[in-house]
């Protein structure tokens, strides 16, 4: 049993929860997750671990709460318990000083992204963080990311906040300007988005990491569910990854499977309010 | 012998045979299809037994259980005794009563199948286990030796890590299992589905060993919540148990559409997290009216009597040879069968065929016939030019086997592998860093439950003598 001790709302469905794991705080580095089931009879998802605190025996999850499951674990009050959380699993980030850094964030990504862009800084890095998101109450993380990064922009796609577009723009204008154009960039956030950061940053050959979401079970490469083609090879993303060379991703394979259970999805939560999909990680 | 009855009388006893579930209901639901022997039929059916001097089903046995000893208490009607025996050669008979291929194992070796049909010590087995779990006040208690203040860690909770916990406890020492999953067993949990091992006799099982003072915790993931280096520290000994888990994949084109699963995925959904089987169950699983598993084990079996079990009208086994060569049990092909499973065989899978939208429609074939044998013994499936053919499939399941996961081993580079990832042990099951044992599917690559347990057994044993050295 783990204790929640402490649930916030960041912005519309956004929780973050601290979490008492002190085994996963201490092991845990950056890019790595847990596979979190609330209770029994729940489902096992898998939540990126934005933060930990090796000292306190805490970690920090950022939680996205779009299904039944999701928005159950964040109903959690502070000193009530999930049952299970395993990890960290997956692979850590590559963290090397690459020199000037871009690092791309959509949604919920964000959080992902987060604990990299802590990371990256802690590397010497001089960083270039672009958020983007529907509208302003999409935008997360703006206070601790912004003393991270030596540039932070934000895009909405109705101007309510930054620059109205998408972050491919702003991520384009540091590309085209050799003066700003980074080393490497990374980026987290809904497929499309992802695949869009690829695909600009494949011309000039920058060497590009996403963060990739496949549906996962065990978490630990057992099942083979969450599997992705990278380049010409099949990889689990629970072990392998969840980071890969974005210029290697099949992205719209990966887009495909997620929908695998967009029909059991809806049929589950039919009777709430709910109209989206599938349960998405983190 | 306690059990008086001329060698005639004991002779003219027919085999007990094991009552079922009808295939018609059992086909659409996960209760347990072997019924199990009523006590009338035990008692017979022990009587047959003619506690031959040979003994010779014991060394068919990985575990070496006292098979003639529990049999002929059984057959002096001493049911207290033939589980205190049983009981103290195998940590769990009841699982090992569903699952064991004993018509390989002990029962391939007993003399009365010379001339006829061997014992059914599989059925007794079962019996007196499953008269222990309900009859515990009536069980005899084994001494449980002092404390040793010796450690052990049991990485992995599956049945080679149930087995050397329950035998080291006895022993005296204090041994906690680490498991990765939430919940105990291993693949008794996540991989056999209910409908041949159900889930309370796992919990059975193990509640026997958290009386022996096992300590478990779920959630710890050894290799990335803690390593085997940190085990080492704070332990006296290691057995790594934690398995083969990691999916073969057939590398055939289609492998990705929606509604491909390798049988890990499928099985763990929904035996694990029991997708399908409860309405409000979180977890969702693919059903489709057609569903073909490629493969011919026991893991093929579980898939498509499962799959049959979750609707399917065509559940489908494909499997490039015929059906002598098939890995899997003779009942379980026997209980396939009856439930109304289609077998395809010298079939092979060329490739998944899908719809525009990234849905699995079907599964590209091709006939194949049987050439000589191969270094398996088993005759070489060989291609028949010209003879692909499509099978309508919604769902595909691969159970064509797995291997080791790399998770735990990678993460402890003394550790020396073979060239399969599989784990190198000595004779004493003791890997290469020295109090660290290993055994099962980590060692082995997929083989069998029971298996795995003689591997906990052994290790068990070396790591006794280990911590006895250790305390010199």
């Amino acid at each position: 049993m783990f204790e929640v001790l402490s649930n916030e709302i960041l912005a519309e469905n956004l929780h973050k929860m601290v979490v008492s794991a002190p085994r996963i705080a201490r092991a845990r580095k950056a890019g790595q997750f847990v596979m979190v089931r609330l209770a029994q009879g729940e489902e096992r998802i898998p939540l990126t671990i934005g933060d930990a605190d090796p000292a306190a025996g805490t970690i920090t999850l950022f939680i996205q709460a779009i299904g039944a499951s999701t928005r159950r674990i964040v109903d959690t009050e502070v000193g009530g318990f999930i049952r299970d959380v395993a990890g960290p699993l997956g692979k850590e980030t590559h963290i090397t000083n690459w020199g000037r850094v871009a690092c791309v964030g959509g949604g919920v990504g964000t959080a992902v992204l987060f604990p990299l862009v802590k990371a990256l800084a802690e590397a010497g890095n001089q960083i270039t963080t672009i958020i983007g998101g529907r509208s302003s109450r999409y935008i997360i993380l703006a206070d601790e990311l912004t003393p991270l990064s030596e540039n932070f922009l934000v895009t909405t796609e109705d101007g309510s906040l930054g620059t109205k577009g998408f972050v491919t723009s702003p991520l384009g204008e540091m590309l085209a300007d050799p003066e700003r154009a980074p080393q490497a960039v990374f980026a987290v956030g809904p497929v499309p988005m992802m695949k869009a950061v690829a695909e600009l940053t494949r011309k000039q050959g920058i060497e590009t990491i996403v963060s990739l979401n496949p549906i996962m079970i065990d978490g630990t490469g057992m099942c083979g569910g969450c599997r992705v083609q990278v380049g010409n090879e099949t990889k689990f993303a629970c072990v392998d990854g969840p980071e890969f060379d974005a210029h290697l991703v099949d992205f719209d394979g990966l887009s495909d499977r997620l929908t695998s259970y967009k029909k059991e999805e809806a049929l589950r939560h039919a009777a709430t309010e709910c109209k989206i999909g599938r349960e998405v990680a983190r | 012998m306690s059990n008086k009855i001329s060698a005639k009388d004991r002779m003219a006893i027919k085999r007990a045979e094991m009552h079922e579930l009808p295939a018609d209901e059992r086909s659409r639901n996960f209760e347990e299809v072997n019924l199990g022997l009523s006590p009338d039929q035990a008692l017979s059916e022990a009587r047959r037994c003619l506690q031959c001097k040979s003994r010779a089903c014991v060394a068919g046995c990985p575990v070496g259980v006292s098979i003639p000893e529990f049999i002929d208490a059984l057959a002096s009607d001493d049911l207290p005794r033939a589980a205190q025996v049983l009981r103290g050669d195998n940590a769990l008979p009841a699982v090992c009563g569903r699952v064991c291929p004993q018509e390989t194992q002990c029962e391939a070796l007993c003399v009365r199948g010379v001339k006829g049909e061997a014992v059914a010590i599989g059925y007794l087995e079962r019996y007196v286990a499953d008269w222990a779990v309900s009859h515990p006040d009536q069980l005899l208690r084994d001494d449980v030796p002092a404390a040793t203040g010796k450690s052990v860690a049991v990485v992995g909770c599956g049945p080679a890590g149930l087995t050397a916990a329950g035998e080291l406890a006895r022993q005296g020492h204090s041994v906690t299992i680490f498991e990765a999953l939430h919940d105990t067993g291993g693949v008794l949990r996540y991989g056999i589905p209910e409908f041949r091992l159900p889930k309370e006799i796992i919990d059975s099982e193990v509640a026997v060993l958290l009386g022996l003072g096992v300590t478990i915790e779920c959630n710890v993931i050894i290799g990335k919540t803690l390593t085997i280096s940190e085990l080492s520290d704070d332990f006296d000994a290691v057995f790594i148990a934690n398995g083969a888990g990691l999916p073969t994949m057939l590398n055939i084109p289609g492998e990705n559409l929606k509604g491909v699963y390798a049988a890990n995925e499928f099985l763990t959904r929904v035996n694990l997290m029991e997708a399908g089987r409860r309405e409000d169950c979180s977890t969702p699983i693919i059903k489709r009216s057609e569903v073909a598993v490629i493969g011919g084990g026991n893991t093929a079996m579980d898939c498509v009597r499962t799959a049959r079990r979750l609707g399917a009208e065509r559940a489908m086994i494909v499997y490039r040879r015929g059906e002598a060569e098939m890995p899997a049990r003779i009942e379980e092909i026997k209980h396939a069968k009856e439930e109304g499973v289609e077998f395809i065989m010298l079939t092979a899978p060329l490739a998944i065929v899908g719809t525009e939208d990234g849905w699995v429609s079907g599964l590209k074939c091709q006939r194949m016939e049987l050439g000589p044998p191969d270094d398996s013994g088993r005759r070489r499936p060989q291609p028949i030019e010209g003879s692909d053919f499509e099978l309508p499939a919604g769902v595909v399941i691969n159970a064509v086997g797995t291997s080791a996961n790399p998770l735990l081993t990678a993460t402890a580079p003394n550790l020396a592998l073979n060239k399969w990832g599989n784990i190198v042990i000595n004779n004493d099951g003791e890997t290469s860093i020295p109090g660290v044992f290993a055994g099962g599917d980590i060692v082995r690559g997929g083989a069998t439950v029971i298996l795995a347990m003689g591997d906990g057994k052994r290790a068990a044993a070396a790591i006794n003598e280990y911590l006895k050295r250790k305390a010199e």
